[in-house]
Order: C-alpha cells, then structure tokens, then sequence
C-alpha cells in the first residue's frame, strides 16, 4: 500500500492543530463541498488553500451495512442471552452475556419477506434503530441456557434507549465512494436495492451525493482515517476503520476520483446522542429492510490538493450504468457507458441511445442540510477536527504526474 | 382546467350508463383512470375530467343530483412531510409526474393536482410517506369532504 505522505512539497501546508486553533479562535474558514466547487473555479487551488480551512460534505441515504452493538443490563437472577428479539428483529447474541448486536436489515421474524411478491419488509433492524433514537419503548426478549453463573433462562421487557446501559451505532460500511447508476434491461419489472426499475431500460436509478459525498472529496483518503471525527446521524461520530468492500484499487479517473463503487468507512458513534430525523428505517419493496444514515465529514484543506479534491465538481465525477435486470444478479461485468453526476441530475440520460429519466434514491437536500450543520458547528467551535492516527489503503495518485487534470 | 375526481356510486345507480350522459349533455372531456363497480355493492370511479370550470361544475350538478358522490383526488393522497426525507425514490416510480424533482434546488416535490392515486407511491417510498386513503373495502366508511 502506498505511503500517504508521499513527500510532495506544497504551496500551502497546514496541520490540523493549526486549524483546530483557528477552530477555537473562531477564525476558521468553513465552507461546504457545493461551495468550494465555485471557490476552487475563480480562485485556483492554491489561493482556495490560503482562504478555506475546512469543506464540509454530507450524504443521507440507504446504508445497509449498519447496526447497533447494545448492552441491555442484567437482571436478577443474572442471565447469559443466546437468543435476543427487539421488537421481534432478532439481534445477534454470541457475544458477552447482556451484549448483542443488532444489524439494520434483519427482518422482524414474522415478516411475509417475498413471498408475497414484492415484499413490503415493513419492519425490521433499521426501525428498531429509529424507534429508539425516537425514545419509543422498544420489547426486548431473551432466551438462555442456564449455567452455575447465570441462571435465568428468559426475559420479556419493554425498554428505551435510556433504559439500555450503552448503545453504539456501530456501521461496517458506510458512505460508499461513488456507485452504479442502475437499469433494468430485461422485460419485467425488478425491485432491488437500487429501487424499483421497470422493465426495459425505462428508468435509471442511482444513489449518491456526488460532489457533497465525504469520499468524493478525498478519494485518496488522504484525510478521512482512522480517527476523523464525523456527523454522525445527528450526533457526533468517528471513522474507526476503512469499511468492508473497501477497494481503493478501483479504475480513476484523471483527478483521481472512481467511477466504480471504490472506498468506505466504517463508522462508530453514541446512539443516545443521535436524533431520528438522520436515521431512518426504510423498507425497500421486494427487497428488504434497512437504515438511512446521515453522514458528513469535515475535509481539512491542508494544502491546494485538498483544495483540488473537494473543488472536483458533478461534472468531473463519474459512474457506470449497469444493468440489475440481469447483469447484477448474474455476476456479469458489463456497462452500459460512462455518466457524469451533473447528467443524473439532469433528470435523463443516454443510455444504448436511447433517453432515459432518471431518479437519486440519496436525499440531496438532507447531504445539503448535513453540510450546513458540520459547517455551522465548526464555526461555533463545537466541533474540532480528529487527526487520523491511521490511514486507510489508498492508490498512488498524483495531479502533476504526466499533466494536470485537463 | 383539468381536475380528477373520485366518484362513488350508491349500489341502486351502479348500473345507470352516467358517463354517457356526461359526454352527451355537458361539453366535458373524461379520462377514466380507474373503475370499480361490483355486484351489490358501492362502485368506485377515479375520472379525470377536462373543460371549462362552469361545464365541470355543472356535470358534477348532475352527478350529485343521481346521488354519485364526487370529490377531488387531491385530497386522497397525501404525502407526511415529516417523514419524507426527500430521497427522490418515488419520482422514479410515479407514472404522473406529479411527484417529482425540482432543479436545481433537488427538492422532490408532489403536486396532488397531478396525482391519479395509482397508489404505486405507497409501498414505493421506502419510509411509508405517501399514503393514498382510497380503498375500496373501506370506502363505505369513509366521510365525503
Ligand atoms: S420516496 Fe418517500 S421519502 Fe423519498 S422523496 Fe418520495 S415521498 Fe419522500
Ligand atoms: S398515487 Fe403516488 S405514484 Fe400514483 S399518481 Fe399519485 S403521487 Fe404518483
């Protein structure tokens, strides 16, 4: 893996106790990814190096890869839970005696799932979620073996989030850099985890914050590691690890950003500080269930190629159409062109010549909102940059190799 | 104007040929979107009726005087804005447009003017946002506005 520091000397170099001072001072420039696109246009990197400390980004979408790790407190006599429901979704329960975890896209037990085709998953882990950062009372039932130490075998209790002694949102992967735009080019309808797409390449749909999203803005993680401190659903988390499926190998573009599914992160942070209005329980149609999760990372501008990266634009990011009406589900590797995220907006793009409409599934105005509030929290010096001790697998990547980007 | 109208039928009038009384006497265009009349029971009719507001108003003068029941569509389906986050899903799904996306803002607007209350909406939005309070089962119990 190549080395983050790859001794490049720079125009403009600060570090993050520098910023954090200006943080603390109230000084620091704050701006979000939406405005450093136009900040980074007439200014140049380099000037919008000296004038912006930190860019704000957000993204609030379907993140499956999310979960609750929960310890729910003894009871009398004491208990080790090997079976543990929440609202019926069951959680796992191999872990410590009153630990468990508790994935988003765990259907709740007498979920019909897709046997009534499309199933409407109407309940399920990401509702448990969002019932509890709601402060609805929530049923937790255990069963259990009994032993010398723990001799109970069941419990049946209504519970808050206040009740439970600790309760982390714990997601292995959040906030994929960059995704497939999808398409459905058999001749019936498909739901997926991409939506609903109707059959014959009628809609297109795809699912990401473009240049607001937190990895679109550093896509060689040369910031966001382990450690950066984060929004998260509300409240404030960490990135404690590149998440799984993360794939910094993926094809780049010339400034450096994928335009396939590339890296993610692994997010952690105290639920009982979060609020329902960023974690959402969804239920996808014929599908099943899971969390929206609002994110946003602060992206310090330690130098004009921070202010490169976050000054990248929809137009400059790009994604693959790919077909989930077959292509997907049978492992076939084939796209069906190139669009840039400034297209999807656009509400059509070209797909085998032919005009297609097009839908986001990620909620831009919340990514915007996310944006605004790391924004204003930083101004406020609520909120301090976390220095990555660690950083994620990256690719070697630089803006001067050959020629500059364009 | 364009307007859609939800028209029920009481069980004694299901069968009377309405629609072609309509055409035939007021200077309306009509648009059937959906239809439900069954056998001894209430008939159901989501109709989209186009003209001029005094023949619109003056049709639904006689529809009323058979007993039929009519009401905007518009106030049949409803979005929570509490619960959309405004993720875009169902303007993708809506085969009206009257759910859809404003540029450059990104704001996912629903229009009920536009909306036929196909209903695909309903299970389509991932957080139940859209609910759409005609169904046909239930209808019985349901107040006239
Ligand atoms: S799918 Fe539901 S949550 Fe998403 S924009 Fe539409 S109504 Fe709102
Ligand atoms: S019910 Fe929903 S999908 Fe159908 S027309 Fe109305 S808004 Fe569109």
């Amino acid at each position: 893996m190549s080395e983050q520091k790859q001794g490049k000397t720079f125009q403009v170099n600060k570090t993050y106790a520098e910023i954090n001072a200006r943080i603390r001072a109230g000084e620091a420039v704050v701006v979000t990814a939406d405005e450093m696109v136009d900040i980074v246009r007439q200014e140049g990197p380099v000037e919008a190096a000296r004038r912006v400390d930190v860019v704000t980004t957000g993204t609030f979408s379907v993140m499956c890869s999310s979960g609750m790790f929960f310890n729910f407190g003894q009871t009398n006599p004491t208990i080790k839970g090997q079976k543990v429901w929440v609202n019926k979704v069951s959680a796992y329960a191999g872990l410590a005696a009153v630990d468990a975890y508790i994935g988003v896209t765990e259907p709740s037990e007498n979920d019909p799932l897709n046997q009534v085709y499309p199933g409407e998953f109407r309940y399920g882990g990401g509702h448990v979620i969002e019932d509890l950062v709601a402060g609805k009372k929530v049923l937790l039932e255990v069963k259990a073996y009994p032993t010398d130490c723990y001799a109970n075998t069941k419990m049946h209790k209504e519970v808050t989030l206040a009740d439970l002694p600790y309760a982390l949102l714990c997601n292995p992967r959040n906030g994929y850099q960059n995704y497939n735009c999808a398409v459905n080019l058999s001749d019936r309808i498909v739901y997926t985890y991409m939506g609903t797409l109707k059959p014959n390449c009628r809609n297109a749909n795809y699912c990401s914050a473009g240049q607001l999203s937190p990895l679109l803005n550093d896509p060689l993680y040369r910031t966001i590691g382990i450690g950066t401190r984060i929004f998260l659903g509300g409240g404030v988390g960490y990135v404690t690890f590149q998440g799984t499926q993360h794939n910094p190998a993926a094809p780049r573009g010339d400034n450096g950003v994928p335009i396939r599914p590339a890296g993610t992160m692994m997010v952690q942070g105290d639920l009982k500080k979060m609020s329902p209005e960023w974690l959402r329980g969804v239920s996808l149609q014929g599908y099943g269930c899971s969390l929206a999760v609002g994110l946003g990372v602060p992206i310090p501008i330690l130098n004009e190629e921070m202010a490169q990266f976050t000054g990248i634009s929809d137009e400059e990011i790009f994604t693959h159409v790919v077909d989930y009406g077959y292509d997907y589900t049978n492992g076939v590797a084939r796209t069906y062109g190139k669009v840039s995220y400034a297209q999807l907006r656009s509400g059509e793009i070209e797909v085998a010549g032919k005009k297609v409409p097009t839908a986001p599934l990620s909620s831009l105005t919340g990514a915007r909102k996310i944006a605004e509030t790391l924004k204003s929290w930083i101004q406020q010096g609520k909120f301090h940059l976390g220095e990555p001790v660690d950083y994620f697998p990256t690719a070697d990547f630089s803006f001067d190799k050959p020629e500059p980007q364009e | 104007m364009t307007k859609i109208f939800l028209l029920s039928y009481p069980k004694e009038n299901s069968s009377q040929p309405v629609i072609c009384q309509l055409v035939k006497h007021y200077d309306v265009e009509f648009n059937i979107l959906k239809a439900e009349i069954l056998p001894q029971r209430d008939g159901y009719l989501i109709l989209e009726m186009k003209g001029l507001k005094e023949n619109i108003n003056s049709a639904l003068e006689y529809l009323r005087s058979l007993g039929v029941k009519a009401e905007r569509i518009a106030g049949r389906v409803h979005r929570d804005e509490k619960k959309c986050f405004q993720c875009g899903a169902c303007t993708g799904i809506c085969p009206v447009g009257a759910l859809h996306i404003q540029q450059p803002e990104m704001t996912v607007v629903f229009e009920p003017e536009k909306c036929t209350a196909c209903g695909l909406c309903v299970t389509g939005c991932p957080v139940r946002a859209m609910a759409v309070s005609f169904d046909p089962a239930t209808e019985e119990s349901c107040v006239m506005a």
